[in-house]
């Protein structure tokens, strides 16, 4: 029965955005955070997406292959009295952009409204198609 | 006489199917909304009902998604020159990740496949209650 693959596909598809939920969460969390003396900040993360196949039939749902860190360098704010700032007098902040995170987190949760919205459309046709000749 | 009684809930029964298979179709375009180089995949519902109805199966519709012989065949992607109806969407508005999922006519067509599937099973119920009469004689 091919409607019932539909919940695995929206299912993939809800913890895949619930991941990159998590993973801007955590990029929004460090946005203020500091390097040390050696100067290894938070480095800002994102997932990755992949079409995965569900099942035999044709159904593609998706999975997060991986996280990847972003190599861009951090700000340098001149602030000598902040204690963490080297010897030029430096402090290295997290590469973390705040407003390509914020968008990144409206994408993720309406796709996550859209699947929950998919499933439940399926959920109530399988009701229905169960009161078949009733 | 039984024959006449069931052709039309196995017309109604393929179309069903068509539809659970589309629905499905669909949900897999929507999951994969924000997945870079995904393709978004459809098919004609029209055409795939008609090929159905004609008993022609493997011709136009390939046989690549059934498990049993007996089995609706789905129409499958087009693979080197071979004729299919599973088709690709149109992009209207090309994204940089190469997907492309739109989004509104997606769900546009989620919901339309929705209320036909729906539509369907009050054809099939309707049937059946037809029947029933028939039989009871009431």
């Amino acid at each position: 029965m091919s409607m019932f693959s539909i919940f695995n596909v929206s299912g993939s598809a809800i913890s895949a955005q619930s991941q990159r939920l998590n993973v801007v969460a955590s990029n929004l969390a460090n946005v203020d955070a500091v390097a040390g003396p050696d100067g290894q900040a938070y480095k800002a993360r994102q997932v990755v997406f992949q079409t995965t196949p569900m099942g035999s039939d044709g159904a593609a749902g998706v999975r997060v292959t991986g996280i990847q860190e972003s190599d861009t360098p951090g700000r340098r704010v001149h602030d000598p009295m902040n204690p963490m700032a080297d010897a030029e007098g430096y402090v290295t902040h997290a590469n973390v952009n705040a407003v390509e995170e914020m968008v990144n987190m409206i994408s993720a949760s309406r796709s996550y409204q859209n699947n929950v919205e998919v499933m439940n459309t399926a959920k109530s046709l399988l009701l229905k198609t169960l009161q078949m000749g009733q | 006489m039984l024959d006449k009684l069931t052709q039309r809930l196995d017309f109604h029964g393929n179309a069903l199917l068509l539809r659970a298979e589309r629905q499905r179709t669909i949900a897999s375009n929507i999951a994969n909304a924000d997945t870079p180089g995904f393709v978004a995949r459809d098919f004609k519902f029209a055409d795939a009902m008609r090929a159905v109805d004609e008993g022609r199966s493997p011709g136009t519709l390939t046989r690549q998604s059934v498990s049993d012989a007996r089995h609706i065949p789905l129409p499958a992607a087009r693979t080197g020159s071979g004729d299919s109806t599973l088709g690709y969407a149109v992009q209207t508005q090309p994204s940089l990740d190469n997907n492309s999922v739109d989004m509104d006519r997606e769900r546009a067509a989620f919901v339309d496949n929705a209320v036909r599937y729906e539509a369907t099973l009050r054809f099939i119920n309707g049937n059946a209650k037809t029947m029933l009469s028939a039989i009871q004689g009431q």
